[in-house]
């Protein structure tokens, strides 16, 4: 027992599952920028070459059209590649063949040739990163029909999700939130014990609003939901995990007790999930909600440097605004949830 | 077996060059540039940008300054290179440029402020063609062909003096489709653009072997047709004679070219890395020996140009430079957060009003509580 009730961050599950599926399956291989001697530079592979060898854990070259690419000829002939970008910022050059290959090739080829990949990368802000270290570009990857794009949210989540993906026969984007990488530990049986792709999770139950976030925004939502609850408000939490597809009838369900809404990301507002989830929310619940979809949202700006990624990055405060909004809102009263003056065209100029 | 007759197509010689060798003994005759006054100046700029390398570890060690990629052991290339430029030649730098930076006018304000986390530090105020420091790796690397292709343009239509544009890069950053594609383009269009890559071996944990299986970083340019040259990436004046040289065919219409500067990189990758975990004490013991400081101020006093006396009165000044700039980088007033909308459009378009107003909003809320 004592080994299975370890208590880990959220990088060292992620570590753990990559070593349990590496262990498990040898059609496994793992790659990427500085993840062999180094670990990786969040040391999310720390140790597993030394284990696994250098023929199955490999350094790559600086090329992330490489990475990408190389990984869907892998995958065509069977290997099950989890390719590391070592920042989301730097996937881009990458995207050519994880959006017109790896999310098509079953398709192309109607079932013949398939693309079981993990594209790994860390996201998001609030680590007093440089430049494009922090962004989180999720909507971009989940607008890719064909491809999953899968976030955890605590160390059990990102072990059991990350072996789900792994296993997974179809290619998966799996964002780890890089600002709770190590902001809390949890004992992570290591069991192999996926947990279920495409299926939402609920964090916390309530009856009086419905919020959704994912990745390390969830933090903040719990930690709203808490505040909430101290005022006699309960917030029911639901973190997604799997951005796309998106299970919304966990969400609907929720709803149907709730009626109100709010969507949390970090990251920018305008094509946001956010967005996404009000608009599947509408199609499928119109006649129960009582208030429109709140999104709390990074702001439609470029991921400012760290100087004021503070103010960019939707916090409790903000959550709880977004909250008291999706509460306080009546069809008849005066305080629509969308400011009036600014629909008026009466925003001042700045 | 069958072995067939085959003829020589084509083959290609890689040259290096050097001055002055580890002792700062000179190996041949000094180009003419090489004063006495611009060895001296090379000298202090290669000094400074150590102060300011050391300075910056040492603020994000104590936490007032985020990740930071010192130049330690590679100042040559930076400063031969940044001191190679004309004012209206174009500057496309790479993240880890301390030195040229200083030499194009940069502040160390400037660069303080880009690594403490404030947009303004790209604001270049004395070299305002140049680009901001690029982090996505390579992609300058394209950036500079472009700048070229417009620099030409601009001498074709109007008149003016051909000026050229300068990339810099690791060598990691030469395993990227950029690089290749920069450089064929550059051939093809015969830009006047100069490509110089500092080979400090590592790519973060991955040394050189480990990126490329080919003889050298130089030879790379052979495949795009265009002029490449090895130099001891710590030997100043080498470094410079190449970049000198490079820079001036380019503005003569001679087209592009490579230079492949080899260094060490004697420091962490960043003040985030360990380099420790993957390189050992005594390789990093070794590449101390050739580092590029020690060796000028051998050269230069043998050359009865140094002394004790004089490194003590640069080592005060630099301090007192050093420190004046501290002071007015902590003088700076924050950045208010409306700063991140300011300059997303040449006009903030109306469909953010809303959101500048909330930012506004909730920044004063928060300042009132
Ligand atoms: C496209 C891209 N991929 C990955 C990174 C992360 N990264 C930053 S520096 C670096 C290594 C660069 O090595 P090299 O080109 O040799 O330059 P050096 O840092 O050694 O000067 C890596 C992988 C990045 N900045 N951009
Ligand atoms: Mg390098």
């Amino acid at each position: 027992m004592g080994e299975q009730e370890k208590t880990i961050t959220l990088v060292e599950a992620v570590t753990q599952a990559l070593a349990f599926e590496l262990a498990i399956n040898p059609e496994v291989v793992v790659f990427g920028q500085d993840i062999g001697a180094n670990g990786g530079v969040f040391r999310a592979t720390d140790g597993l070459q030394e284990r696994f060898g250098a023929a199955r854990v490999l350094d790559t070259p600086l090329a992330e059209t490489m990475i990408a690419g190389v990984a869907v000829g892998m995958a065509t002939q069977g290997l099950r590649p989890v390719a590391e970008f070592q920042f989301m910022g730097f996937i881009y050059p990458g995207l050519d063949h994880i959006l017109s290959h790896a999310a098509r090739m079953r398709n192309r080829t109607r079932g013949r040739l398939s693309c079981p990949i993990v594209y790994r990368a860390p996201y998001g802000g609030g680590i007093h990163a440089p430049e494009h270290h922090s962004e989180s570009t999720e909507a971009i990857f989940a607008h890719i029909p064909g491809l999953r794009v899968v976030v955890p949210s605590s160390p059990a989540r990102a072990y059991g999700l990350l072996l789900a993906s792994i296993r997974d026969p179809d290619p998966v984007l799996f964002l780890e939130p890089k600002r709770i990488y190590r902001a809390a530990k949890q004992p992570v049986p290591d069991d192999g014990e996926a947990l279920p792709l495409d299926r939402a999770f609920v964090l916390r139950e309530g009856h009086d609003l419905t919020l959704v976030a994912w990745g390390a925004s969830v933090k903040e939502t719990l930690e709203a939901a808490e505040q909430l609850s101290a005022g006699g408000i309960e917030a029911e939490v639901i973190d997604p995990a799997t951005l796309k597809p998106l299970d919304i009838h966990t969400i609907i369900d929720s709803l149907e007790k709730t009626r109100r809404c709010v969507v949390v990301h970090e990251a920018a507002r305008f094509g946001g999930l956010g967005a996404e989830i009000a608009a599947q929310i509408q199609e499928y619940a119109f006649d129960v909600l009582d208030a429109p979809v709140q999104r709390v949202t990074g702001y439609d700006t470029v991921m400012p440097y760290y100087q004021l990624e503070g103010a960019y990055l939707p916090g409790v405060e903000r959550i709880l605004a977004g909250a008291h909004n999706a509460l306080e809102y009546s069809r008849s009263g005066p305080s629509s949830s969308r400011s009036e003056s600014a629909l008026n065209g009466g925003a001042t100029q700045p | 077996m069958h072995k067939p007759r085959l003829q020589l197509q084509a083959s290609f010689d890689i040259a290096h060059l050097q001055y002055l060798d580890n002792q700062g003994k000179a190996t041949q005759p000094l180009p003419e540039f090489a004063t006495p006054d611009w060895l001296t100046h090379c000298y202090r700029q290669m000094q400074l940008a150590r102060l300011v390398d050391d300075r910056a570890v040492k603020l994000q060690r104590t936490g007032r300054l985020g990740t930071y990629p010192s130049t330690l052991g590679q100042e040559a290339i930076g400063i031969a290179t940044g001191n190679a430029l004309d004012a209206d030649d174009v500057y496309c730098p790479y993240y880890r440029e301390t030195g040229a930076l200083l030499e194009r006018g940069v502040t160390i304000e400037e660069i303080l402020a880009i690594w403490g986390g404030d947009e303004r530090g790209q604001n270049f105020q004395h070299s305002p063609n140049d680009l901001p420091i690029c982090i996505p790796i390579a992609t300058q690397m394209l950036h500079a062909v472009g700048v070229a292709f417009a620099l030409k343009q601009r001498h074709q239509q109007e008149g003016a003096p051909l000026q050229a544009a300068v990339a810099s890069s690791g060598e990691g950053a030469t395993s990227k489709g950029d690089f290749y594609e920069a450089m064929n383009l550059a051939g093809v269009w015969k830009l006047p653009v100069v490509f110089v890559v500092n080979n400090n071996q590592w790519a973060i944990s991955v040394p050189r072997h480990g990126q490329t299986a080919t003889q050298t970083i130089a030879q790379k340019a052979v495949a795009a047709g265009i002029p490449a040259l090895q130099v001891d990436g710590n030997d100043i004046v080498a470094v410079a004679w190449a970049v000198r040289d490079a820079l001036q065919r380019a503005r003569s219409g001679e087209g592009p070219a490579l230079i492949e500067a080899i260094s060490y990189r004697l420091c962490d990758h960043t003040t985030a890395d360990d380099a420790s975990r993957y390189r050992s004490a005594e390789a990093l013991e070794q590449a101390w020996q050739w580092e590029p400081i020690q060796r000028l101020d051998r050269h230069l006093r043998e050359q009865g140009l140094w002394s004790d006396a004089k490194q003590q009165d640069l080592d005060r000044e630099l301090a007192a430079t050093m420190e004046a700039a501290l002071g007015n980088w902590h003088a700076r007033v924050p950045e208010p957060v409306t700063a991140m909308f300011d300059h997303l459009y040449a006009q903030l378009p109306e469909g953010l009003y809303e959101q500048y107003d909330q930012l506004r909003d909730e920044q004063q809320q928060g300042a009132d509580a």
